[in-house]
């Protein structure tokens, strides 16, 4: 299969980018960052186009569906999303150094989807529960809110290492400063939490389509409401009780952690409708 | 504050009526954080504990202590345990009272007398950029207002005898969005509710050509009359080469008063609606099976004999062995205790007029051979009669749950993508002929993209005078 050859050829390019970001942070020079954003894009291109072809390919087999419905398809779909959404967030807000965290975090993922021997990359037949419209719009939402979450925890381990006292040299004071970064990891999270939101609806108003019931309590459900509730709540306390900076961030990792769960882990420990990805 | 006037104030909040406090309470930003915190928690105890299991499945996987403990705590549903729902109801109370509170203050700020701007504090703020302009006074006043009254609706000047403030405003609307979320999760529950109390969900399995005029709900343990007969025709399922199915399909059709009024074809993800209920394609079964071919192998001429024989059907078997006739199918035969698959049972009856048992097990194809009869019989290639695994849901809540997510997604969009922003040009005098040109803004949100908004306005304010030079 062709388009497993260029994914692997993408987890190679997102491994030298993210070295390239990782070296312009560690030894100061921009020239790195910006040679790296290019060879971003570049992977970027590559992973789109994978997509694209694994997407034709189970055409031509005969089986014809998006390329959503396993977790090797998965994993590279989320690196592509939080790539666009990095890609975005570098173009718009001119701040390269969050590439040093944004872009390991893609190259794992692909990574683990290429590299793992228990995600299998064949393409397989759609099941029946999968055949639906529902489908591509509930999981391009998802991800993109569990893009712009990723970015946020990036962010917020960023904030986290930075020194209270801006001054000395050392690797961690040359992040962005404590507002920008704050105001950053909010931007991403309230990107986040209207995907995931969307995420959530689109997959209410299919299982109510596919099973006749809008919410089951299933354990990818609950954990994704779980997911929810935690980024409401940090909304609410920045909002409304002006919580900001650290205290912020540390809910932030608390709010990935969860989606990380929702995302892996009920799959791996908890059984339940959801068994496909 | 000295202390007097502090013991003041703490007196004034003891003698607040006990309604104050309440209302207080129930309106707090805390309540909410709690309660969210504690659904979040509790909600994990429904991921690990399977739900809605039987008894005696939690007895062996808890023992007797902690399946007594989680009996008493509910937690074998706890999505509708009397904890959980009272959770849900605090938070829909909490949602109420906090959205009231403060909907008094916001109402007046979207709806004000009169709009006004303080010059003052708008020099105050973080967010402003200022730069300088050669050029004549009135002019720049003049287009400066042209240009804002063409992309803000609200547009207010303040002249003085050296400067002219002008103050533009928009999106003050945007300031209703965080109600309009929580109306949805108002809605959301209410649709919970109206679907928990009226509605219902079961599961009907029917063989083909069999009907059905009511369901059973398991939950309840009550029958539950439909209103019509549902009537499954045919049934067929198709598999991939790799084994796994493909498509699972029903053909349904509705009968009321002995008449077809409905029919159609549902597969999973296109159910059948008739009357407010749902009929969902969900699983299916064999039930039955029928027309087998049976490997007849004679033990005295090694003759091998092949017939095709229905349920209930007898034949002759062949050099004067007497009569077969094919009993029944059993999906799961217990032979000695242990579970040999599906299985045929025959009767043989003899020409001396002896009669006795065969079981054919298709796992086990010597199986009869081990008999050491006459003949050695083996069930061969079956037609397979399947059942229909149906879904029927009625739940009249679906509407208001739905009104809910249109609001929700509509209401977070316009919260944390639209924002009242408020803007104020301020053209100065100065000497030399020069204009000092001061634009401050503030965003009641996002006010990160309110700075590139004033650089951006900056930057067109001060080109669009140059081409009008």
């Amino acid at each position: 299969m062709e388009s497993s050859l260029i994914l692997s050829i993408t987890t190679f390019v997102y491994a030298i980018a993210s070295f390239l970001y990782i070296g312009s942070w560690t030894f100061k020079k921009e020239i790195l960052a910006k040679t790296g954003f290019f060879i971003l894009v570049g992977g970027f291109l590559l992973n789109t186009s994978g997509i694209i072809m694994r997407w034709i390919e189970s055409y031509k087999i005969g089986y014809g569906h998006a390329p959503f419905s396993n977790m090797y398809e998965s994993l590279v779909f989320f690196s592509w999303t939080v790539c666009i959404l990095y890609i975005f967030v570098e173009l718009k807000y001119k701040e390269r150094i969050i590439g040093v965290f944004a872009t390991p975090l893609i190259f794992l993922a692909i990574a683990y989807a290429s590299l793992s021997p228990s995600i299998g990359n064949e393409i397989a037949p759609l099941i029946p529960a999968l055949k639906s419209n529902w489908l591509i719009a509930h999981v391009i939402t998802c991800f993109l809110g569990y893009a712009g979450f990723t970015i946020a925890f990036g962010f917020s381990i960023m904030h986290l290492v930075k020194p209270e006292n801006n001054e000395g040299n050392t690797l961690f004071s040359r992040f962005p400063s404590s507002s920008v970064m704050d105001e950053l990891t909010y931007q991403m999270i309230v990107f986040g939490f209207l995907f995931l939101t969307i995420g959530i609806i689109t997959g209410a108003v299919w299982a109510n389509s596919a099973w006749g019931k809008y919410w089951s309590w299933d354990p990818k459900e609950t954990w994704s409401l779980i997911t929810w509730i935690i980024y409401a709540i940090l909304l609410h306390l920045r909002v409304s009780w002006g919580w900001y900076g650290k205290k912020i961030a540390w809910i932030s990792i608390l709010g990935f952690l969860a989606v990380m769960f929702t995302y892996f882990g009920v799959n791996y420990f908890l059984s339940g409708l959801h068994s496909y990805g | 504050m000295t202390q007097t006037e502090l013991n003041k104030k703490h007196d004034i909040k003891t003698n607040e009526p006990l309604f104050k406090q309440a209302w207080d309470f129930f309106a707090s930003v805390k309540l909410a954080i709690i309660v969210l915190i504690l659904i979040a928690a509790t909600s994990i105890i429904g991921t690990i504990i399977p739900q809605n299991a039987t008894d005696s499945f939690y007895f062996h996987k808890y023992g007797e202590f902690l399946y007594k403990l989680f009996l008493i705590l509910d937690f074998y549903d706890m999505y509708q345990a009397w904890w959980f729902l009272l959770l849900l109801l605090l938070l829909g109370i909490n949602i109420v009272a906090c959205s009231i509170d403060r909907l008094n203050k916001t109402w007046k700020i979207i709806f004000p007398n009169k709009i006004s701007f303080n010059i003052d504090r708008f020099k105050k703020l973080k967010t402003q950029k200022s730069f300088v302009q050669k050029n004549d006074y009135d002019k720049i006043v003049s287009e400066y207002k042209l240009y804002l009254s063409k992309r803000f609706k609200t547009i207010i000047e303040k002249k003085s005898e050296n400067s002219t403030a002008i103050y533009v405003e928009k999106g003050r609307w945007a300031r209703f969005g965080v109600y309009i979320v929580h109306l949805s999760i108002i809605l959301l529950l209410i649709g919970g509710l109206i679907g928990v109390v009226f509605g219902f969900k079961s599961s009907l399995n029917l063989n083909e050509g069999q009907s059905a005029n009511s369901v059973f709900i398991s939950k309840q343990k009550v029958e539950k009359k439909l209103g019509f007969t549902i009537k499954c025709n045919t049934f067929a399922v198709k598999f991939y080469d790799t084994g796994a199915p493909e498509e699972f399909k029903s053909n349904i059709s509705i009968i009321e008063n002995n008449k077809e009024v409905f029919k159609k074809d549902i597969i999973v993800n296109d159910p059948l609606r008739y009357k407010k209920i749902n009929f969902f394609q969900s699983s299916y079964g064999v039930s039955s099976a029928d027309g087998v071919t049976l490997e007849i192998t004679s033990k005295e001429s090694k003759m091998i004999y092949h017939q095709k024989v229905n349920i209930k059907q007898t034949f002759t078997l062949p050099e004067n062995g007497g009569e077969f006739t094919l009993m029944r199918y059993v999906p799961q035969f217990d032979f000695k205790g242990h579970n040999i698959g599906e299985a045929f049972l025959g009767s043989v009856k003899k020409a001396d007029g002896k009669e006795f048992m065969v079981v054919l097990p298709k796992r086990f194809p010597t199986f009869d051979k081990m008999r050491k009869g006459d003949f050695a019989f083996i069930a061969g290639d079956h037609t397979k009669k399947y059942y229909t695994g149906l879904q029927v849901t009625y739940d009249p809540g679906v509407l208001y749950v739905y009104l809910g997510f249109i609001f929700m997604i509509v209401g977070c969009y316009i919260t944390f993508f639209i924002s009242h922003q408020t803007i104020m040009v301020e053209i100065t005098k100065s000497k030399n002929d020069e204009l000092s040109i001061c634009i401050c803004g503030k965003a009641n949100r996002n006010n990160q993209s309110m700075k590139m908004k004033i650089e951006k306005l900056a930057g067109q304010l001060s080109g669009l005078v140059i081409k009008n030079l």
